[in-house]
This record gives structure tokens, C-alpha cells and sequence, in this order.
């Protein structure tokens, strides 16, 4: 074998596998109607790719190539999985195509990915399911990366995904864009997925600093992806809003020295301005479209303290008003912390100390609720018990570089 | 796909017979009958008697044991099911969404374990 087209080949099929893998998968399950038997065909495809363009060199369009290896391999696994009887009307079907698709222009691969999308996230199957499915099959991310992210085993991540997988066939979960009616819903549920996608990244629970980089990468080209496969949808391009105005504080929110930076402290100089432009805009976009929705609530708020040029010139009655909004979404005891902590802002102390009371109930066991609380009760002059609020919150996190953020605050209390 | 929709709701928390309540409770199944009619999705659907006239039978050792009672004790009991002939899981979720009873319990949808074909 040449060696130069052995490795043309590889890099090909590795390119490919970057930037196409979801496009290709998405169109064999369209094929095929089978999560495993697409993800099989794929690999086989790949393997074939790497022989044959190895011997004779890449071909002219490699995604159409494969996307063809790939159906007939499909075939074939069908026909041995003893599932003919079943699947013979699929199978005459997909031949059918596989023709047609030899005639047709080659570019044209049908972009199946938002039906992909919208599977994966589908509400009747677990939430964190529809995290790993989606960053599996979309994401084109390993189980093994998907697993460290998680601070999963491999095993048990990838019985997770088969687990999935054979819900949404046994089950009759559609490989379908929902219907107009179910739309909006529906939409939240994948927009809330790659929300926990990115925020997983972002806040770092577990998992080392390449990977949580990559889950919010990842988070980021799936709300684009959805942007460019529903357009003029102004939920998605507030999620993407929201997430590039965090985005663009990446480098201001650690310091070598003390570790994570509150949004109150950081050097605003480090926040970088295209990616701050670039979520202001995508918001305008959004709003100017007049179907108001959570993410544009949350964007819009997290647009209120990015375009403050110091803290304290933060809009928090305008924040205020946002949240009360929100609460008409999600009325959840999250939103009311936060809302509490915006009113605690305004000055309105004692009300904001007395909603957060409201919520210690259900969130005891919640760390930024004793943070949350711990703030107020310091500058409403209780010292005694913002320290054992922060002993507390000191107790839940689960990472060091908040657990230190909160020692800091501590110990500024002495 | 055929679906079987299973109606859990707790003790008590239906409306009483003969209550203003339970005449709008009952129009609103006939509602949800009709509909489930007119899509042709409906297959079989019954209410059943309170599970305290539940028997529970097994057999072990050949000798057939009975046992008063539900299977399982737990606080929201199985009233009644619809079978529905569905063509996929959002459909059998819209048409499980329409049973009155999902605003007080819970429906569980459940898809039917075709054999062959």
C-alpha cells in the first residue's frame, strides 16, 4: 500500500469523522429507523474507507461515498440481525434510495440532524440520557469522554446509551421534527439539554479543564447547529446569546493566584469583546422578534450585568423585573434565589432575606442557596450566621475552586 | 404501535359520585372516548372496581394460593386502561394527556410487546 495515500486516507477519514460523523449518522438512522444497526453501518463505512481510499485514493465527494458503503452495509446487517421479514419493505426502500442517491448530485446528503436532535432529546427518556445521547450521536463525542465528563464509568455510560437507544426504538419515540403544536415544547427540551451541556462545562463539577472546554464547545455548536436547521427562532439564538455572554468571561474567571473570580470581581478587561458583541446582538435579534421566551429572559439579564461598565452601575431593578418574568416560565425555587439575591441588590434587604427563608425548606441540601443566603445575612450586619451559612455551602461543593471562593468570603467575615 | 395506558390516581382524590364535580369528570372521559374515536386510535379501554375487590392469585407447588387485595399496596392504584393504536410515542402521549384523570394521577404509557411479524 502507498504510504502517502494510506495517511491522506487517515487524515480524510478522521476530518470526516470531526465534521460530519452527526450529519452522516443522522442520515443512516433516517435510513435505516435504527440507532444501532446506523452507528454499526457508520464504523463499517469508516473501516472500509480506510482500506479503500488507502489503496486508491480518496474519492471526489468522501461523505457521499460513505454515506453509500455505509446504507449497504445497513443492509446487510439487517438481512444477518434475522430481521428480513420485518425489514423487507425497508430494505427495498432503502435500495431504492441507494440508487437514487448514486444519480443525484453528490453533495445533496439531506441534513436528517435535527430529527437526530430532537430524538435524542426527547422528554420521555431520562434527562441525563438525553445529555449523553445527544453529545454521543450529534456531538460525535466518545462514551470514554462523555463517561469522564460525568465522572462515569465507561460501562456504565455506555449501558446508559444502549439503555436509551433501545427505549426510543422499543418505545416508538418518532425520528421526527415534532409537530407545530408540540414545537415550543418540545424545542425547550433540546434547548435545556444543550443549556446543562454547556453549564456542565462551565461550572465545573467534575472532569479535567479539556473536557469541561469541549462539553461548552460543544454546547455552543449544537445551539448554532439549531440555529442554522430552524432559523429565525428566537429562543435559540437567546441560548446562544446567553451562552457566548458567559463564554466571554472564560478568561477572567479563574486567577492563578485565588482561583474562581465572582462576575462582581473580575477584570473586565479580560472579557472578550467579540464574543460579548456577538451575544448582544444575537439577544437584539431575539427580542426584535416578539415571542418572548425563558432564554431570552435569562440572556437579557445576563446582558444587564455584562454591559455595566463597573458592578455597582448593575441594573438590578431592570434585573428584578426579568426574573419576576422568568418566574411566569420556570416557577421554580431556583429562579426565586436568584430573584431574591437581584431584590437583595435593589437594597430591599429584609424582603430579600425573608423569600430566601421561604426556600430553605426544598433547598437544604442546594450549595448556592447557603451561598445566596450567606451574602445577605453579611450585609444585613448578621455575621454569626452568614458564617455558618458559608460553612454550609463550604460542606455541599463539590469543587475546590468554589470551596475556596467560599473560604475567602469566610474568611473575610473574621 | 398499540399502546396500553394504565389510570393510577390515589384514594379519594377523584371527585364522588353524584357530585357537580364528577359529571364534568365524566363528560370530560366521554370527551377524551370520543376523540380517541375519531383519530382511530382507540382499540379497548375499561374503568375497574376499587382495588379492596382485588383478588390476588398465584400458584406455587401446583396448589393455586389466593390472596385479598391488590397485588401491591402502594397509594396510587390502577382504576382503568386504555389500549390505543398509536403511530408513535407522541401521539399515544397526546391521546394518554387527554384521560382526565392525568390532571389527579398518573398515566403510565406502556408499549405493547408485539410478538412475530
Amino acid at each position: 500500500m502507498d504510504k502517502r495515500l494510506a495517511s491522506a486516507a487517515r487524515a480524510e477519514v478522521s476530518e470526516v469523522l470531526r465534521q460530519d460523523r452527526g450529519r452522516l449518522l443522522a442520515a443512516l438512522i433516517h435510513a435505516v429507523g435504527d440507532f444501532d444497526i446506523a452507528e454499526e453501518a457508520l464504523s463499517d463505512a469508516l473501516e472500509a474507507a480506510l482500506v479503500h481510499w488507502g489503496r486508491s485514493g480518496v474519492p471526489d465527494n468522501p461523505k457521499a461515498w460513505l454515506l453509500q458503503v455505509g446504507r449497504r452495509r445497513a443492509i446487510d446487517r439487517l438481512r444477518k440481525a434475522k430481521r428480513f421479514r420485518a425489514r423487507a419493505s425497508d430494505i427495498t426502500r432503502m435500495m431504492e434510495e441507494d440508487e437514487a442517491a448514486r444519480s443525484a448530485d453528490a453533495d445533496a446528503i439531506p441534513d436528517e440532524r435535527l430529527k437526530l436532535i430532537f430524538t435524542c432529546c426527547h422528554p420521555a427518556l431520562e434527562e441525563k440520557s438525553r445529555v449523553a445521547l445527544t453529545l454521543r450521536t450529534v456531538g460525535g463525542l466518545s462514551t470514554r469522554e462523555i463517561a469522564r465528563s460525568f465522572l462515569d464509568s465507561e460501562a456504565a455510560m455506555g449501558q446508559r446509551l444502549s439503555r436509551a437507544k433501545a427505549k426510543i426504538g422499543a418505545a416508538g419515540i418518532p425520528y421526527a421534527v415534532p409537530s407545530r403544536d408540540q414545537w415550543d415544547t418540545r424545542l425547550q427540551s433540546v434547548l435545556i439539554v444543550i443549556y446543562l451541556i454547556f453549564n456542565e462545562g462551565w461550572t465545573a463539577s467534575g472532569g479535567d479543564a479539556p473536557i469541561r472546554d469541549t462539553l461548552c464547545s460543544e454546547a455552543m455548536f449544537l445551539a448554532r447547529l439549531m440555529s442554522k436547521l430552524a432559523p429565525a427562532e428566537p429562543e435559540i439564538e437567546a441560548l446562544l446569546s446567553l451562552m457566548m455572554l458567559n463564554w466571554a468571561r472564560r478568561n477572567a474567571r479563574h486567577s492563578p493566584g485565588t482561583g474562581l473570580v465572582g462576575l462582581d470581581e473580575q477584570d473586565r478587561s479580560l472579557w472578550n469583546g467579540d464574543h460579548l458583541d456577538e451575544g448582544l446582538s444575537l439577544l437584539d435579534m431575539a427580542v426584535a422578534r416578539g415571542r418572548p421566551g425563558p432564554f431570552q429572559c435569562q440572556a437579557a439579564i445576563q446582558a444587564l450585568h455584562v454591559v455595566a461598565t463597573k458592578p455597582d452601575e448593575t441594573d438590578w431593578a431592570q434585573i428584578l423585573l426579568l426574573y419576576d418574568r422568568l418566574l411566569t416560565f420556570h416557577p421554580t425555587d431556583v429562579v426565586r434565589l436568584n430573584r431574591a439575591v437581584a431584590l437583595a441588590e435593589t437594597g430591599a434587604l429584609p424582603e430579600a432575606l425573608a423569600s430566601v427563608d421561604e426556600l430553605a425548606e426544598g433547598m437544604e441540601g442546594y450549595q448556592p442557596f447557603h451561598a445566596a443566603r450567606a451574602e445577605i445575612l453579611r450585609r444585613s450586619g448578621h455575621r454569626k450566621e452568614a458564617l455558618a451559612a458559608l460553612e454550609r455551602a463550604i460542606d455541599l461543593s463539590r469543587s475546590p475552586d468554589e470551596q475556596r471562593w467560599l473560604a475567602d468570603r469566610q474568611a473575610a467575615l473574621y | 404501535m398499540r399502546y396500553m395506558a394504565l389510570i393510577y390516581s390515589a384514594d379519594g382524590t377523584s371527585p364522588e359520585y353524584g357530585s357537580p364535580e364528577w359529571g364534568a369528570f365524566m363528560a370530560a372521559y366521554a370527551e377524551a372516548g370520543k376523540t380517541f374515536n375519531e383519530r382511530g386510535v382507540f382499540r379497548a379501554g375499561e374503568a375497574l372496581q376499587h382495588t379492596s375487590t382485588a383478588t390476588s392469585v398465584r400458584v406455587r407447588g401446583g396448589k393455586t394460593e389466593t390472596m385479598d387485595g391488590p397485588f401491591a399496596e402502594t397509594k396510587e392504584r390502577l382504576g382503568g386502561f386504555y389500549l390505543l393504536d398509536c403511530r408513535d410515542l407522541d401521539e399515544a402521549i397526546e391521546m394518554a394527556a387527554l384521560i382526565p384523570t392525568a390532571e389527579i394521577g398518573t398515566i403510565e404509557v406502556r408499549p405493547v410487546l408485539e410478538f412475530g411479524g
